[in-house]
C-alpha cells in the first residue's frame, strides 16, 4: 500500500503493553478495557479504511473521571493517545497509534441537560449528531450542523473536526453552534471552555480546540446552541446542460440576496448514479443539478421560492421542479444524500476528496480534473455544497486492479494542489488526519506549520495527544518535496505542469 | 487610497524585538478606552496598511488591509447590497477593521447572526517573532490547521499584528422593521428568549427605559406578517436608535460613572448590581450598567450565574479589567501567549496583566 506513513515528530517509547495493560486495570473496570487483538480490530481504522493500524490497547471509559485518570496515566508515561468517537471521519484522524491507546468515547452518550427556554443543550461526547435533533424536535428546535453521517457520527468528532453539513452556508458550522465544552487536557486535568454566554473572556479558544482533530484535548462535555425549526422549508431543483450555467446560477442566487438553507450541485456521473439507486427524478441527461432549499417564514420561502425560480430559468435551467410538500422535498434531497453510496454501486472503490475552492473557479477547476481523469483513466464524479465551494470528487477505483489505488491517491493529491492554486483550501470539512499531511506542506509555509507546532507545544508538550496527525513535521514537508503555494502562486508559474 | 505596508510593519516589529521594546499596536484609536492602558509608548500604526484587497460580493468574501477604515468597507459593501451582519460599533471615526477584528466588537445583530469571530475566515499577521504568517483563508468553509485567525479576533493585538483579515459578507436584508412594548424587565427578557424560540426573522432585541425594543429584518412579505402578529407599537427613526444603541450615544450611556458590560446566559433574570436600571440587549445575555459595587463582588454576582464581566467604559486601566481567568484557562492564556509572542513585545498588558 502506497499510504502515507505516520508523521512522529517525538519517538515514543511505551511501557510494554503488559505493564500497560496492568497499569489501565487500576483505573478502569476490566469492561472498559480491550487488549485483544481481535477485539482491537475493528478500531484499526476509521471511516477512510485504507489506512490501518492496530493500538496497543482501547479503552472504553464510563465517567470523564475515567477519562481524565487514562489521559493522566498517558502523560506521566508518554503513551500516546487517540480518541475516538463513531469512527466515520474521512481523513484518517481517528486511525490508532502503534505504540498508544485508543480512546473511544462511545459510551459517553448521555444528553445531559436540555433548557428550552435557553435553547441549549448540554451533551457527552459519544452522543450522535442526529440523536440531538431527535431529542428536542418535539419542542420545535434542532441541532443546525448536519454532517451527512449525522446518523452515526458524535458530537465530539464534530467538535474535533469542526464538521459542516449540507446547511452550513446559512446556519455555520460546529464551531457557530456550540457555546462551552469540557476538555481534558494533555496532563488529564479537565477546563471549562467557552461559556453559557454568547462570549468568554480571554483568547477564543473555544474557537482554537473546534477543528483541532483531538490534538489539543479531548472533548468530554458540550454544550450545544439550538434553533427554532423553521415554520417552512422548500426545496428546488434546476438541471442544466452545462456546469457553468449551473456555477452561475448560483452565483445569481447569493448576488440576488438570497442565502439558501441548502445549495447542493451534482455533476452529471453523480446524476445518473444517484438515479438509478434511488429515482429521485433527476433528469438523467443533464450535465449539472442544483437543490436549492430555503427555509424560513412561509412569506420568505414563497417569496424567496418564486425568485430562485426566475433566476434558474434565466440562467438557462432545462428543467424545474419545486417540492410541494415534505415528502416531494425528502424525495428530491434523497438522491442527493443517496450519491455516495450511489456511486460504491457503479464502482468496486471510491475515494472521496474535499477541497474548497471559490465558486468562480468551478468551470477551471472542473475541466482541469476531467483531463485529469483522461490521464489517469479513472471516473470522477462530483458531488458539490455550492453555496459555499466544497467540492467532493468522489474517485472512481478498484483496489484489486494493480496500482489503480496508488493512481487514484495521485489523482486525488493533484486535486487538492488544484484547489489551493484555485485559491482554495485542500480540506473544507473532513480535515486533514492522516491523509492531506504532505498537502498542508503546499498549503502553509514552513513558519505557519511551525506556529501550529507551537499551538500544541502550548497545550500538550509531551505530543500524546493524537500525534502526528493534523500538522506535517517540516522534516516531513522536505522529504515530500512540496512546493508551497504562495498566494496562489506557484514558484516559477510558467513552467508546464502535470 | 491603497498600500501595502507589510515589509515597513514586519520592520518594525524586528526592530522591537532587537531592542527589547514592546509595541502599542494602534489603528484609528477609536476604541483606546477598552482593556488596560498600554505599557508601551512604541506605537505602530496600521491606518498606513490599507485598502480592500479584493471583494467577490457573489462568493460573499471581502479581504482587505487592518488599517483600512471600517466606513470604507461599509461602504462598498452598500454599494453592493451587502453588510458585515455582525454590525461592528465603530466607537469613533477612524475606527479600521483591524481593530474592530482585534476587539471582537459586535453590534446588536450579534445573538441572531453571530459575532465578528463567527465571520472571520482568514487572516495574514505577523507574530512577535517578526514572522508573516497566513491562517485560514478565503473561503467558507476551511478546516485546514487550527483556526488561528479566529484565535486573533478579540486577542488584542497580543499574539499578532493583524496584517489582512478574509471575511464572510451577507446580502442586506430587504426590510427591516422595528416595534417597541411596555414592559417590566423580567417580562421583558422572557419575551426576548420567547421569540428566539420561534421562527420569526428578528434581527435584534433591547430593553431600555421601560420599553422592549425589536427590529425584525428579512423579506418585505415576512417581516411586515411577523410584525402583524407580534403588535407593538412603531418606532420614530428606528435606523437611529440601532445605530445610537450600537455606538453607546443612547441617553442611558451618558455618565463618567464606571460602564460594566455584562454577558451571560440570556434567560437569566435581572440582576441587582446596581441602584440604576440595566440596558439590556441580545435577547438578555448582555446588560450594560452603572455600578460602583466591588469589583470582586460583580465578578461573583455574574459567575454565579454563568456568565462574566468587563469594565468597559471609565476604569483606571491599571487593575485587571477584564474577567479573571480560571487558574487552567490562564494557563493556557500563558502558553499560547509564548507560542505566538515568546519576547512580550505585541500590546503586553492590554488585555490581562500577565499576557
Amino acid at each position: 500500500m502506497s499510504m502515507v506513513s505516520a508523521d512522529y515528530s517525538i519517538i515514543f517509547s511505551p511501557p510494554q503493553r503488559d505493564a500497560i495493560a496492568s497499569a489501565l486495570r487500576q483505573l478502569l473496570p476490566e469492561d472498559c478495557i480491550l487488549l485483544k487483538k481481535e477485539d482491537l480490530g475493528p478500531y484499526s481504522c476509521d471511516g477512510l479504511s485504507v489506512y490501518r493500524q492496530l493500538p496497543l490497547a482501547a479503552v472504553l471509559p464510563k465517567t470523564v473521571e475515567q477519562v481524565q485518570a487514562v489521559v493522566r496515566y498517558c502523560h506521566q508515561q508518554t503513551i500516546p493517545i487517540v480518541p475516538r468517537g463513531s469512527g466515520t471521519g474521512l481523513s484518517g484522524g481517528a486511525l490508532p497509534h502503534h505504540q498508544g491507546i485508543l480512546l473511544n468515547l462511545g459510551r459517553l452518550n448521555k444528553i445531559l441537560d436540555i433548557d428550552i427556554d435557553a435553547r441549549s443543550c448540554r451533551v457527552q461526547p459519544g452522543v450522535r449528531n442526529l440523536a440531538v435533533s431527535d431529542a428536542v424536535r418535539p419542542q420545535g428546535l434542532y441541532y443546525a450542523p448536519d454532517p451527512s453521517s449525522q446518523i452515526a457520527c458524535t458530537i465530539g468528532g464534530n467538535i474535533a473536526e469542526n464538521s459542516g453539513g449540507v446547511h452550513c452556508l446559512k446556519y455555520g458550522l460546529t464551531v457557530h453552534n456550540v457555546m462551552q465544552i469540557k476538555l481534558v487536557l494533555a496532563n488529564g486535568e479537565l477546563a471549562t471552555i467557552g461559556s453559557g454566554a454568547l462570549d468568554a473572556p480571554g483568547y477564543d479558544l473555544l474557537a482554537l480546540v473546534t477543528g483541532s482533530e483531538g490534538l489539543l484535548g479531548i472533548v468530554v462535555e458540550a454544550t450545544l446552541k439550538l434553533l427554532p425549526v423553521p415554520e417552512h422549508a422548500q426545496v428546488l431543483m434546476a438541471a442544466f446542460d452545462d456546469v457553468v450555467k449551473a456555477g452561475n446560477a448560483v452565483g445569481d442566487v447569493i448576488a440576488a440576496g438570497i442565502i439558501p438553507a441548502g445549495m447542493e450541485m451534482m455533476d452529471h456521473m453523480a446524476i445518473g448514479a444517484a438515479e438509478d439507486f434511488v429515482n429521485a427524478g433527476y433528469p438523467k441527461e443533464a450535465q449539472a443539478l442544483l437543490l436549492c432549499e430555503l427555509d424560513g417564514t412561509r412569506e420568505e420561502v414563497e417569496d424567496g421560492i418564486s425568485q430562485v425560480k426566475a433566476l434558474m430559468m434565466s440562467a438557462g435551467a432545462s428543467t424545474l421542479r419545486v417540492s410541494e410538500d415534505n415528502q416531494q422535498r425528502s424525495r428530491l434531497w434523497a438522491g442527493r444524500k443517496a450519491a455516495f453510496p450511489a456511486i460504491g454501486r457503479i464502482s468496486p472503490d471510491y475515494y472521496c476528496m474535499d477541497g474548497t475552492i471559490p465558486r468562480n473557479q468551478l468551470p477551471h477547476v472542473l475541466s482541469r480534473m476531467q483531463e485529469l481523469s483522461a490521464h489517469y483513466g479513472l471516473r470522477v464524479a462530483n458531488v458539490f455544497h455550492a453555496g459555499d465551494g466544497n467540492l467532493h470528487p468522489l474517485i472512481l477505483f478498484d483496489a484489486n486492479k494493480s496500482g489503480e489505488l496508488q493512481k487514484a491517491e495521485q489523482f486525488g493529491s493533484d486535486i487538492l494542489q488544484m484547489c489551493i492554486e484555485a485559491g482554495g483550501t485542500i480540506t473544507g470539512e473532513h480535515g486533514v488526519g492522516m491523509e492531506k499531511l504532505n498537502n498542508m506542506c503546499s498549503q502553509f509555509a514552513p513558519a505557519e506549520l511551525e506556529q501550529f507546532h507551537a499551538v500544541k507545544q502550548a497545550f500538550d508538550p509531551n505530543h500524546i495527544l493524537n500525534p502526528g496527525k493534523a500538522v506535517p513535521t517540516l522534516h516531513r514537508c522536505a522529504e515530500f518535496g512540496a512546493m508551497h503555494v504562495h498566494e496562489g502562486k506557484l514558484p516559477f508559474p510558467d513552467l508546464p505542469r502535470f | 487610497m491603497s498600500s501595502d505596508q507589510t515589509d515597513k510593519l514586519k520592520t518594525r516589529i524586528l526592530d522591537a524585538l532587537e531592542n527589547n521594546h514592546p509595541v502599542k499596536i494602534v489603528g484609528g484609536n477609536s476604541k483606546a478606552f477598552l482593556g488596560r492602558k498600554p505599557v508601551s509608548d512604541n506605537e505602530i500604526n496600521t491606518r498606513v496598511h490599507n485598502g480592500i484587497i479584493s471583494y467577490e460580493p457573489g462568493e460573499l468574501t471581502l479581504t482587505a488591509r487592518s488599517g483600512t477604515p471600517l466606513k470604507e468597507i461599509e461602504a462598498v459593501l452598500t454599494d453592493h447590497n451587502q453588510m458585515l451582519a455582525f454590525e461592528p460599533p465603530h466607537f469613533g471615526d477612524g475606527a479600521t477593521l483591524g481593530g474592530t477584528i482585534a476587539c471582537n466588537l459586535s453590534g446588536p445583530r450579534r445573538p441572531y447572526s453571530g459575532a465578528a469571530r463567527d465571520f472571520v475566515l482568514g487572516t495574514r499577521i505577523i507574530n512577535g517573532k517578526g514572522e508573516v504568517l497566513r491562517f485560514g483563508g478565503e473561503v467558507i468553509k476551511n478546516v485546514a490547521g487550527y483556526d488561528v485567525s479566529r484565535l486573533m479576533t478579540g486577542a488584542m493585538g497580543t499574539l499578532g499584528l493583524i496584517l489582512d483579515v478574509s471575511l464572510k459578507v451577507l446580502p442586506r436584508p430587504e426590510t427591516e422593521i422595528t416595534r417597541s412594548f411596555e414592559f417590566k424587565p423580567g417580562e421583558a427578557i422572557a419575551q426576548m428568549n420567547a421569540w428566539a424560540g420561534q421562527s420569526l426573522p428578528v434581527s435584534a432585541t433591547c430593553f431600555y427605559d421601560g420599553r422592549l425594543y425589536l427590529r425584525l429584518s428579512g423579506s418585505k412579505s415576512a417581516t411586515l406578517s411577523a410584525a402583524q402578529r407580534m403588535g407593538g407599537e412603531p418606532v420614530l427613526n428606528p435606523d437611529r436608535f440601532w445605530i445610537d444603541l450600537r455606538e453607546h450615544s443612547l441617553p442611558f450611556f451618558e455618565s463618567d460613572r464606571l460602564l460594566w458590560r455584562f454577558s451571560l446566559p440570556g434567560i437569566t433574570e435581572p440582576l441587582s448590581a446596581s441602584d440604576a436600571p440595566m440596558l439590556i440587549e441580545w435577547g438578555g445575555s448582555q446588560r450594560w450598567c452603572f455600578s460602583s459595587l466591588p469589583p470582586a463582588e460583580i465578578h461573583q454576582m455574574l459567575e454565579s450565574v454563568g456568565g462574566h464581566a468587563t469594565q468597559f467604559r471609565h476604569h483606571n486601566g491599571i487593575s485587571e479589567v477584564y474577567h479573571p481567568l480560571k487558574p487552567v484557562i490562564k494557563l493556557l492564556h500563558r502558553n499560547l501567549k509564548n507560542a505566538f509572542d515568546p519576547n512580550n513585545i505585541l500590546n503586553p498588558g492590554q488585555q490581562y496583566l500577565e499576557i
